[in-house]
This record gives structure tokens, sequence and C-alpha cells, in this order.
């Protein structure tokens, strides 16, 4: 299955886009995409202890499993006001 | 109702769309752009969302504020995109009875909005060179 991956502010900076989409296996929970994220954005590597991870708009931890076509995104810390 | 924005924020039409004759009170808060920041330049700012999850935390905001404090209304705008210096980058705005718990939602408002909006800054500096100002890890379930 599919997933898109959505990068913001120095996520998107390190990542170089800012969105990419992932092939999965059925079943794949977000460690499996982190793992795979890892392997293909090593710029990514200071940032990881850093980021939170929203699966369709939702906080979500490693253990959350994921759905075709699900949006996975990387929020590093916020500063907004 | 939260909102996100690229305009100038009409601070002024929000605060005038808050009185109502049950409150005697209504408070704004602006955050404004600033021009330095540790010691260095800023020549301009620029801020980005992720716009869905952002609406929801905003208007989540809204609601908690008026669950916990004592007003009628709590209304949170953010601006995005490039914003020039001295201009408003975001207003709260509550009416209620009494001015303390209008004081004091607003406050608990713009502080959760900086714990919790996933909303992004970033400061370019004089001289060239730009940086995402370090901000607070979002809590994860």
């Amino acid at each position: 299955m599919t997933v898109k991956v959505l990068f913001f502010a120095q996520a998107r900076d390190h990542a170089g886009a800012a969105d990419e989409t992932l092939e999965l296996g059925e079943g794949a929970r977000v460690a499996d995409a982190v793992a795979l994220l890892r392997e293909r954005h090593p710029g990514l590597s200071a940032l990881w202890p850093h980021l939170a991870i929203a699966v369709d708009g939702e906080m979500a931890g490693p253990e959350t499993t994921l759905r075709a076509h699900a949006e996975i995104a990387l929020l590093p810390p916020v500063s907004g006001g | 109702m939260a909102e996100l924005t690229r305009e100038a924020i009409a601070f002024e039409r929000l605060t005038r769309e808050a009185a109502r004759p049950d409150c005697g009170a209504v408070t704004l808060f602006l955050g404004t752009t600033r021009d330095h920041h540790d010691g260095r330049r800023v020549t301009r700012l620029a801020y980005e969302a992720y716009v869905p999850m952002a609406m929801s935390a905003l208007g989540r905001i809204e609601r908690e504020a008026c669950a916990k404090f004592e007003i009628r209304t709590c209304r949170i705008v953010h601006r995005l995109g490039e914003v020039p210096l001295a201009e408003a980058s975001v207003a709260v705005v509550v009416a209620a009875a009494h001015r303390a718990a209008a004081f004091d939602a607003c406050r608990w408002a713009m502080d959760e909005l900086k714990r919790s909006a996933p909303i992004w800054k970033k400061e370019f500096f004089e001289g060239g060179g730009d940086a995402w100002v370090e901000g607070t890890s979002l809590r994860t379930t």
C-alpha cells in the first residue's frame, strides 16, 4: 500500500521536499514508515528525537497502524505566535 | 471561529465583533513581529502551518478557553506567509462579563497556541541567512 508523508519547516529543508510517497506492506505501523524514512533521509537524523508524528491529522505513536493512503506528517517543534 | 489568513489581521474588526451587551470586558492580545532575536537583527519573518491540524488545534483552544474560564467568546486568528516587521502575526480576542477572566483566558489561549498548534516561524537575518525558531516539541500520544 502507499502512504503520503508531509515534511514541515526544518524537516522539509532537510528532506529537500515537501512531500513523498512511501510503499509499505499491509498492516504497516508508523515505526515501519519511520525506519524507511531514516534510511532515505540521513539528513533528518539530528531532527528525529525532536519530531512529533501525526497520522491523518491526529498525533500518533510508533505503534499506530497505517491505512492505505494515510497522510503522515513530520512535525518539528512548533514556534507559532 | 479560528482562522488562518495570508492577509493582515483585521484586529479592529475582531475586537468590535467581540463586544456584546452581556460582557463588560474585551481583551485583545496581538503577537507582533520583532526585529531581533538572540542579538541578531531580523529583517523579515515567515510562518507556515499544517493547515487542517492547526485549524483544529486553534478551534480546540477556543472551545477549551470557554470551558475553563468565565468567558463568553474566544477567537484566534494566525497569519501565515511573510509578515512585515511590527505587524500582527497572531490575535487572540476574548469577551467576558468581567476583566479578570478575560485577561486570564487570553493569556492561557496564547500559551496553549505556542505549545500545541502546528505552526512554524522562520526568521531572516540582516546580512543573509535564515533559521526556523527553536520551538516546543509537540506532545505525542
